[in-house]
């Protein structure tokens, strides 16, 4: 076997070797990589930043996988030396490893450009894991960031950063924004996206210096001004690493020059990736890459002939939000530009068309075209027929006819390399039937998540059982889905409702999205976050469930439906001192008292002396009790002393709908637990609980989600599925729907079955949101706005 | 404006961003809103079943009634939803001066039937 010594354990060079190893076994293999990682998708860096993966999520190849292929893998060892004539590589760690054939994917790294004073602690590049750690660590709410560099990795590096809370400033030097993916108009588009999200940006203007005193202070530009800075990030631009290949005698221009077959100037050495510069041009990005892995493959296992005559490059901005695509040529000199352009929704779109064929795409504030147009130009497809509607399609009659039309050689992901035919494959020899189950095994739309809809289009047309995840957009506002949008609000640490209208949605919102929003946000952060009274309905801006005829009803907590002779004395005299039209026993063994005036609740709260019972919100409403063993012949568990315990440790939370429960001390159920959101039934030796029980519009009987012995079992029993139903509900979904939806087997699974962690989380989470919540009718004492609860009296009366 | 009499009313951080509020003005019941830029003022009464227009939830120059989610302008007054409701309320021209809030009181009170499109002044 012949020893073939990889330079760079990164993207490019793994993915070549795993098609070097696609062919019959030749090599011994060792792998050389300066970082400490084994390889990751560099791709995903900014989206660790972001929050939105962590460190494992982007591993490409465990370490499981170099052992399973008996690859010599030696990380954090630097190959400072090539001797050609030897044939024989000289480690950082003195090691001498000699080769038979040696394949270079150094890779590039990030460029500095002669700004002074970047030696200093606090000034940072954004190519690495350990960089990208690093500027975790730094980042936070109150640091200031500034980033060098207007293009892609920029502009992620900057979003980044803010959604870890800095203030950040994105310096650039040329006038727009990714000049070197887009045109001037739709650099602006993008320039004025990235204002919206908080980030500011400077145009046009060079940074002479960064300043300190041995650490970051501020960075001055050219006109003087100074921005204050304790963090720097110089995204420039990517320099090849060519140092190794000089080195070995190679001929090397901006990058290492290879041929159509990715040899090099001497015939042992080959290279890919980013070090490589084939027909003047060197690549950057992933697809490239991956197609001159596979065609080196060929070459260097004796089976040269496959060519690599070039890609058409396609860049993808990946910011949450700011959707920003483009590819190939898109400049209107000798073309035929198309374009289309909404500022009103921040939509431009500019194609170039020469000889009939596309040439060129721009597409900024919706990319769901890619797909089309990037297939449009590596088919070189005469377009001639298509020329009435290249931006707008008609609306295709069969769905397959998409995926149809893609040809089986496809790219379908770019980020992982999966064609469509690789796809297809992978869903008839494996039964694939749902996106989940694609991912897993073929890693396709893993990446960036710009192809999930194409994937999903496969399964439709190919799997046989293709289950549709279904997803119901929360609003015309804010289009996307409630899970979609937990996750943005999440990964992107929004924390106002007007935020997330301003940048996800149509700045304005409505009746049915402000509320939804509100919960979400005070259900993510556990409580803390700005919370928008304005978005709320008028029943939470005062805490009393308005009435037909504008006045309230005031329902105090009765825990359990135990109250007190005194407690009945102080309510029937507020009724009367407040000339309260009705005092109702409700259905919830509460007591209800209607017709209070506005401008009454916080007296009445006052001299009630009662904590809010939250009856007009969706909240935790009450716990229904029977008697149990305090006095009845036949109850088996103490029901009012659980009911008591469980309504104290859900009150005051929000939740998705109104959520009603109960606790009945034997199975006769003499406070229909069976048909309440979450029931404890006292049997003989412990106790059932069951959830998603209703007894409204329709009846459902409640499922057992486990069996316990002890009253705490029960309990944290019933706080794992509380928190789990506020965690994954859609807002207004109460829990017989929700139930209903996952099924009873899924939701044991990930609540009284889940892993230890798991558990551990859900009930951590509904702590600390319940140490951040207090009874709302405390506003009574300490209003949020001087006239919450009172009208306004004029200043002067009328003449 | 001679055909108007403008009532000062409050200072404006009286009513919060994007919230309404009652004002009693004679026999008149006023919803007051903040939209940020501007003040607008229309009768809090909802002309599907008289609901709190004040108490309602603001949706651009709109609120949506409480009690029935009607949606009313605040601009023109017009009924947004349900379509077709060919009723309107008033609306009150409104003005901020050294931070206080007035309301033009018509001398003959008019309602508006007229739709005008969004984004024009009433």
């Amino acid at each position: 076997m012949k020893r073939l010594v990889v330079v760079g354990n990164g993207m490019a060079g793994m993915a070549c070797l795993e098609q070097i190893l696609a062919y019959a076994p030749r090599f011994t293999v060792t792998v050389f990589g300066d970082e400490t990682h084994v390889n990751y998708n560099r791709v995903l860096l900014s989206s660790v930043l972001a929050g939105e993966k962590t460190a494992d999520d982007i591993v490409l190849h465990p370490l499981e996988w170099y052992r399973r292929h008996a690859i010599d893998l030696r990380l954090g060892v630097r190959i400072v030396d090539v001797d050609a004539a030897a044939k024989a590589v000289t480690g950082d760690d003195g090691s001498v490893t000699p080769y038979d054939t040696l394949l270079l994917a150094t890779g590039s790294y990030a460029w500095l450009p002669p700004i002074a004073g970047l030696d200093q602690d606090g000034v940072f590049v954004f190519r690495t894991l350990d960089d990208t750690r690093a500027l975790l660590e730094r980042s936070g709410p109150g640091v200031s960031a500034v980033v060098i560099g207007g293009g892609l990795l920029g502009l992620e590096a900057a979003r980044g950063l803010q959604v870890q809370g800095c203030n950040v400033t994105v310096v650039h030097l040329m006038p727009t924004l990714m000049e070197r993916q887009l045109d001037p108009d739709a650099g602006q588009y993008l320039a004025g996206k990235m204002e919206d999200l908080g980030i500011r940006v400077l145009l046009g203007r060079t940074t002479t210096a960064v300043v300190g005193n041995g650490h970051v202070e501020g960075v001055v530009l050219e006109d003087g001004t100074l921005l204050e800075a304790d963090l720097v990030v110089v995204a420039a631009g990517i320099r090849p690493n060519v140092e190794l290949a000089y080195k070995a005698g190679l001929h090397v221009n901006r990058g290492i020059v290879v041929n159509d077959h990715m040899e090099t100037s001497s015939p042992d050495i080959l290279a890919v990736g980013e070090c490589v510069e084939h027909n003047g041009t060197c690549y950057g990005l992933i697809a490239p890459l991956l197609e001159q892995g596979k065609v080196l493959a060929a070459t260097i296992t004796g089976n040269r002939g496959p060519t690599y005559t070039g890609t058409v490059q396609a860049a993808k901005l990946k910011i949450m939000g700011v959707d920003v695509f483009s590819a190939g040529d898109w400049s209107e000199q000798h073309a035929e530009p198309v374009r289309f352009e909404d500022r009103a929704l921040g939509i431009y779109k500019k194609l170039t068309v020469r000889d009939g064929r596309l040439v060129g795409v721009i597409l900024v504030g919706d990319t769901s075209d890619s797909h089309r147009y990037m297939e449009w130009l590596r088919s070189r497809t005469d377009l001639t027929a298509e020329r009435r509607h290249l931006l707008f399609p008609p609306p295709a009659a069969d769905v397959g006819l998409d995926v149809a039309e893609m040809a089986d050689s496809a790219v379908a992901c770019g980020c992982i390399g999966v064609t469509k035919g690789e796809i297809v494959r992978a869903i008839h020899e494996r039964g694939i039937n749902t996106l989940s189950q694609l991912k897993e095994c073929t890693r396709a739309s893993t990446g960036c998540g710009s192809c999930t809809s194409l994937c999903q289009d496969l399964l439709r047309a190919v799997a046989p059982e293709f289950e549709e995840e279904k997803k119901k957009v929360i609003c015309g506002c804010v289009p996307f889905a409630e899970d979609r949008l937990r996750e943005i609000l999440r990964s992107q640490k929004l924390r106002s409702v007007q935020e997330v209208l301003e940048i996800y949605g149509d700045g304005v919102g409505c009746e049915v999205c402000k509320p939804a929003l509100s919960y979400m946000l005070d259900m993510l952060w556990c409580g803390d976050h700005e919370e928008d009274r304005s978005a709320r309905f008028i029943n939470d801006r005062v805490h009393a469930n308005i009435q037909n005829d504008g006045t309230f009803s005031v329902v105090p907590r009765i825990r359990g439906g135990v109250t007190s002779p005194a407690e009945l004395r102080r309510i029937a005299d507020v009724a009367e001192r407040y000339d309260v039209r009705m005092v109702k026993i409700t259905g919830s063994q509460r007591i209800d008292l209607l017709g209070i005036r506005k401008e009454d609740l916080p007296k009445v709260w006052a001299d009630l002396g009662m904590p809010s019972g939250q009856a007009y919100t969706k909240g935790v409403r009450m716990v229904k009790t029977c008697v149990g063993t305090d006095f009845c012949r036949f109850g088996t568990q103490d029901s009012i002393a659980a009911g008591i315990e469980m309504e104290r440790r859900f009150e005051q939370l929000y939740t998705p709908h109104k959520v009603k429960m109960a606790a009945v001390g034997c199975p006769r159920n003499c406070a229909e637990a069976t048909v309440k959101d979450i029931g404890l039934v006292g049997v003989e030796g412990g106790w059932q609980v069951v959830v998603g029980g209703a007894a409204g519009k329709g009846v459902r009987k409640a499922d057992l989600l486990t069996t316990v012995e002890t009253t705490q079992a029960a309990l944290e029993a019933a706080e794992l599925f509380f928190q789990y139903y506020r965690e994954n509900a859609n807002y207004l979904e109460r829990t017989y729907d929700f139930v209903e939806r996952l099924g009873i087997e899924k939701v044991r699974k990930e609540t009284v079955y889940a892993p230890e962690d798991v558990r551990r989380g859900l009930l951590d989470r509904l702590r600390k949101s319940k140490a951040r919540a207090r009874d709302a009718w405390y506003e009574g004492q300490q209003p949020r706005h001087p006239t919450q609860f009172i009208p306004l009296v004029p200043l002067e009366t009328l003449a | 404006m001679t055909d108007h009499q403008w009532i000062r009313i409050a200072a404006s951080d009286s009513v919060p961003l994007r919230e309404g509020r009652l004002v009693r003005l004679a026999d008149r019941e006023i919803a007051l809103f903040n939209l940020g830029h501007r003040f607008l003022a229309v009768d809090n009464r909802c002309p599907h079943r008289g609901g709190p227009l004040a108490d309602g939830i603001v949706t651009g120059a709109s609120v949506v009634c409480p009690l029935h989610a009607w949606k009313v302008s605040l601009e023109h007054g017009g009924v947004e939803r349900p379509a077709g409701a060919a009723t309107c309320v008033a609306t009150y021209p409104v003005r901020v001066e050294h931070g206080i809030v007035l309301i033009g009181l018509p001398l003959a009170a008019t309602c508006v039937v007229t739709r005008r499109s969004k984004g024009e002044a009433a």
